[in-house]
């Protein structure tokens, strides 16, 4: 991503759109690009979900395995997610291990949905200090046209909301819904001179000085942030993009849930 | 192969355990031009498998030592996502998936006109998002139709499909079940404008005339069933109507009608057309619009 290139001009053009007030997709400062999504995409899976936002296209799924739990949580289950940029979304993006651009968006979206405590990990514990389920979120990456943080994060929790504990393979007892209590939904901004947008598309993200991540539950309640990118914000604009997603948030969660 | 079950594969009127006759395929969608920042892409539904290819190239051979000053490489990788299959699957390249990647490159090269882009990669991105068996057959099939997309010239179009034997009876495109406890599988793909085999692969037990009768089967509909399909929906996406290609299938049969141009001028085609429909958006489109028209 970081040896990425954007011509000067779009970039002059990107600067002076924005001091009229206009972004080059035409959006408003605080809009989302339209959101579609494809609930249990991939029936094999025990959950699946692919989520467009613009034209960035992710695809989550679920698997769900019986394990140990560690030693810390004995009653808990365990939850693991795996983001991979694979070189299909972009011809920037390498194979190989992952690298630091892909383990942070794991763990960006990883941290929204454990903090807010989406999935109930108490009700996946089969016998406590032996046996758990174990659930892996995996994303895929088919298309990157930015702001991957909000599109993962949506991609993972509509995908969790459709998820069916196969119990009933393991001979564990009867399939059971997976317990999703909680909603977090994801906003990114970017900054880009002194104008904040919200849901950075490829090109936006590409000029950006820098970049917050703010992730509100369903009560209005704070969930999880991540700061990127070189460059800073004021504890105003701080505060400011933290109203604009508690609301956008709500917004979005209406929208699709 | 080589699993053994009491399932019956095959009942005793001849018809297969998802309902199909002996030479029957699943049923088959493909679709062209499905992602944005690909050069070339395409999504292929073949029964339960989801396969989507995409394509970036031709473009700087990296490291350089895989660079051929003569021509240009085709890289093909096949992905599984680790959420494709029954038990979850660690994601990353494993041995079989470095075997079909080197298979499927070597199938594809053998139509692309590697010598008119020295030093260069034509990079093929495979993804399966779900898997039920010819996974590798779907994805070939999807990959040409990308690489025509992306209007790599190309001397034909690469058409995938597989036969094998499962009840002791040879049978055409195998589900699930057949694979595993089958007695045979043949996966092979065919460039249907020359006739040519370009992959073939084969493992399990068969006597040479089981062999003629799966071949025979898998290379038929390839070109018949699979091939006008992959016509059809680069057609689809570049001419924006299917009438006249449904018309051709119908009357003329394939081998005369539905693609009589040369696959160079296929491509010339695609390219018109592309650009024509890229200079209308631009007319149409407020200036102010981001999408950047000569990312190709």
């Amino acid at each position: 991503m970081s040896n990425d290139v954007l011509s000067d001009i779009k970039r002059m053009h990107i600067m002076t759109l924005l001091e009229s007030g206009k972004r080059i997709d035409g959006r408003g400062f605080e809009e989302r690009r339209k959101i579609e999504l494809m609930p249990n995409f991939v029936p094999r899976a025990e959950g699946s979900a692919r989520l467009k936002l613009g034209d960035t296209d992710v695809l989550a799924g679920i698997k769900m395995d019986i394990g140990t739990p560690f030693p810390d949580t004995p009653d808990s289950g365990v939850m693991t997610t795996n983001a991979e940029l694979i070189p299909m979304a972009s011809p920037f993006f390498e194979s190989g291990p992952p690298r630091p651009e892909a383990i942070e968006l794991s763990r960006v979206v990883d941290r929204g949905i454990r903090e807010s405590q989406t999935v109930d990990m108490g009700k996946l514990c089969i016998t406590p200090g032996e046996e758990v389920w174990i659930m892996f979120i995996d994303i895929h990456t088919l298309d990157y046209d930015g702001n991957l943080f909000d599109a993962a994060s949506l991609a993972a929790l509509a995908a969790l909301k459709g998820t069916t504990v196969p119990a009933a393979k393991f001979g564990k007892g009867e399939d059971y819904a997976l317990p999703v209590e909680h909603l977090p939904i994801a906003s990114t901004f970017v900054k880009i001179g002194d104008k904040i947008l919200l849901d950075p598309n490829y090109e936006e993200q590409q000029v950006a000085n820098a970049r917050l991540t703010i992730t509100f539950d369903e009560n209005g309640d704070l969930r999880a942030m991540q700061k990127g990118i070189g460059g800073g914000f004021t504890s105003e604009e701080v505060k400011y993009m933290m109203e604009v997603a508690k609301r956008t948030s709500r917004e979005v969660m209406d929208e699709l849930f | 192969m080589g699993g053994h079950s009491d399932i019956v594969l095959i009942d005793k009127n001849g018809i297969r355990l998802d309902g199909r006759k002996a030479d029957e395929l699943r049923p088959i969608k493909i679709e062209a031009g499905v992602l944005k920042r690909a050069d070339g892409s395409a999504y292929v539904v073949w029964g339960n498998n989801m396969v989507l290819a995409a394509v970036y190239g031709p473009r700087e051979a990296h490291p350089r030592h895989v660079q051929n000053s003569n021509r240009a490489i085709v890289q093909a990788k096949y992905n599984m996502a680790a959420f494709s299959v029954g038990d979850r699957k660690r994601p990353g390249p494993d041995r079989r998936s470095v075997e079909i990647s080197k298979i499927i490159s070597e199938a594809l090269e053998a139509v692309t006109m590697t010598e008119l882009f020295p030093r260069a990669t034509i990079d093929v991105y495979m993804e399966v998002l779900q898997a039920n068996a010819g996974t590798r057959c779907a994805a070939i099939t999807a990959a040409s139709v990308a690489m025509a997309d992306a209007g790599i010239p190309m001397r034909g179009l690469v058409t995938g499909c597989a036969a094998g034997k499962a009840g002791d009876k040879v049978i055409l495109d195998l589900g699930q079940e057949e694979d595993n406890f089958g007695q045979a599988d043949v996966p092979l793909a065919i460039v249907p404008r020359t006739g040519e085999v370009v992959l073939l692969q084969m493992d399990g037990h068969l006597t040479q005339e089981e062999f003629d009768e799966a071949f025979r089967l898998a290379t038929e509909a390839a070109v018949n069933v699979v091939y006008p399909l992959q016509v059809e929906a680069l057609k689809r996406k570049y001419a924006g109507s299917t009438e006249d290609i449904e018309e051709g299938i119908t009357n003329g049969g394939l081998a005369n009608s539905v693609i009589n141009e040369t696959p160079s001028e296929v491509n010339a085609d695609e390219i018109v057309e592309e650009l024509a429909s890229r200079e209308e958006k631009v007319a149409l489109e407020d200036m102010d619009d981001g999408k950047q028209g000569g990312e190709q």
